[in-house]
């Protein structure tokens, strides 16, 4: 569904992404993990058109998306840190964001109303703590049904029952035939929901495979394990 | 982009700012009426405040704007919508407040009291420095990701154009007033803008005539229909072409 060729990202002369390419398909959930500082939110940002890579080609629905912006309908995407307009009341914040995409997709709400979000909605945004935060950019992620959900460290923050509640949808969303991308550094939430493994080191791909076929090679059952092992057997660092 | 134009007319309501800057135009445009009774030294004063102010205020009113919105546009960013499209409804907002603030702050009492052909050109190039100024608030907003940085490249824009300009000028006048100067000091009028509407303006008040030969050679020029096309164009060159150059940077900046 969404198909990476030889993508290169330089900022100024660091660069975060060497030639990177890799096939996501629908209906899978892939995991991205690798060291803090490795291109994995740089990879996102660049799918979800917010940076601009230096070269190569990325294709949705073997479409080239860089430059282009229709093709964002086709994607919720969760930010790490989600930043919005201090005036704006929770409540105002979705209604502009449902007005200027009216005539989108059916919307699901249900994330919205899962969070009790619709209890807060005359909190202003500045107001509100990083997990509150955290269930507003995820319940805008999954607001206009979008086929593709890129999720940039999406339970940090949350408290244990929000976190159960998105991992839940996630999982739901999974067995719609969606194409699901994580980064996250808590391996058991990974072990649950992800099908497929991309492992980045200092922005180059170095490891991707079937959560099912990491576990085989490494004989463990463990997802976090299984990495551990997987890693000092090739020698990269973790 | 008119629902982006739309929240981002509610944004700058909220701020109020707007409506300070209307409230003190008007204020100091009726003071100058009270003062004076002859609307020609009126506009005059005017001339001189407005010179002043509202490249100040347009330039840093626009940058602080801008980064005030940065999460705006963060968020627009990541929806299916066009990134110029983001650009020039920013752009619109701004610039659309500020020129309604400076019809009504200077235009209104103009209109009340009669400020004749030299009110009327004052307005039109108010609001053309107005558009000048917000393009070049946003070159340099979108040229540093650093708030304090592109706050101090805006002063030091209006600092260059409001006073070291001019300097530059009288230093060219002073050494080579031998010289047949009048094109050579068009052509550097026309590099900038406030210089252009000053100019501009003068040409209609009756002072132009205290200004001797040179006086008379920018009346017959600037009173002439091209003269006036001339610096409309100049003035629109001067919004477009820093505009341009923002859209150009923003549809490759990192976010």
């Amino acid at each position: 569904m969404i198909s990476i060729y030889n993508l290169n990202k330089y900022f100024q002369v660091f660069q975060a992404l060497k030639s990177i390419s890799v096939d996501f398909e629908q209906g899978k959930v892939y995991a991205l993990i690798g060291p803090n500082g490795s291109g994995k939110t740089t990879l996102i940002k660049c799918i979800s058109g917010l940076v601009i890579p230096t070269s190569g080609r990325i294709l949705l629905d073997n479409e080239d998306i860089i430059g282009t912006w229709k093709y964002r309908q086709k994607i919720g995407y969760m930010p790490q840190i989600g930043k919005y307009p201090d005036n704006l009341t929770i409540g105002q914040l979705f209604s502009m964001m449902k007005d200027i995409r009216s005539g989108d997709a059916l919307m699901d709400e249900s994330l919205y109303y899962g969070f009790r979000l619709d209890k807060l909605s005359e909190k202003r945004m500045h107001t509100l703590s990083g997990g509150t935060r955290q269930k507003v950019s995820a319940a805008l992620a999954f607001l206009f049904n979008p086929p593709v959900l890129i999720l940039d460290e999406p339970t940090a923050g949350l408290d244990p029952i929000a976190s159960e509640i998105l991992k839940e949808k996630i999982s739901h969303e999974k067995q719609n035939g969606k194409l699901i991308i994580i980064t996250s550094h808590i391996m058991n939430d990974l072990d649950e929901l992800s099908t497929d493994m991309l492992y980045l080191y200092e922005g180059r791909l170095v490891y991707k495979n079937s959560i099912a076929a990491i576990k085989g090679e490494t004989g463990e059952d463990r997802l976090g394990r299984a990495v551990m092992k997987m890693l000092i057997n090739q020698n990269y660092e973790v | 982009m008119s629902r982006i134009i739309k929240y981002i007319f509610y944004d700058l309501l909220r701020t109020r700012f707007i409506l300070l800057y209307l409230v003190f135009l008007l204020i100091s445009t009726l003071a100058m009426f009270q003062l004076d009774s002859d609307p020609g030294k009126v506009t005059m004063s005017l001339l001189n405040i407005l010179l002043m102010i509202v490249p100040l205020v347009s330039i840093i009113f626009t940058t602080i704007h801008f980064y005030n919105s940065y999460e705006f546009m963060e968020l627009m960013l990541a929806q299916p919508v066009n990134r110029k499209t983001v650009l020039i409804a920013q752009y619109i907002g701004v610039s659309v407040a500020l020129a309604i603030a400076f019809l009504i702050g200077v235009g209104g009492p103009l209109l009340i009291f009669g400020g004749g052909a030299a009110g009327t050109s004052m307005i039109l190039s108010g609001i053309m420095l107005t558009l000048v100024f917000v393009s070049l608030a946003f070159l340099a907003s979108v040229l540093t990701s650093d708030k304090a940085k592109a706050i101090g490249g805006a002063l030091l824009l209006w600092f260059y154009f409001s006073l070291i300009y001019d300097a530059f000028i009288l230093w060219v006048v002073y050494n080579f007033g031998d010289y047949p100067l009048e094109k050579p000091i068009l052509v550097l009028i026309s590099l900038n803008p406030v210089d252009l509407a000053r100019v501009m303006m003068l040409m209609k008040m009756d002072i132009s005539a205290l200004m001797g030969y040179t006086g008379a050679f920018y009346r017959q020029f600037f009173s002439s229909s091209s003269g006036i096309l001339f610096s409309v164009v100049v003035l629109v060159f001067w919004i477009v072409i820093p505009f341009y150059c923002t859209l150009k940077v923003f549809v490759k900046k990192d976010i």
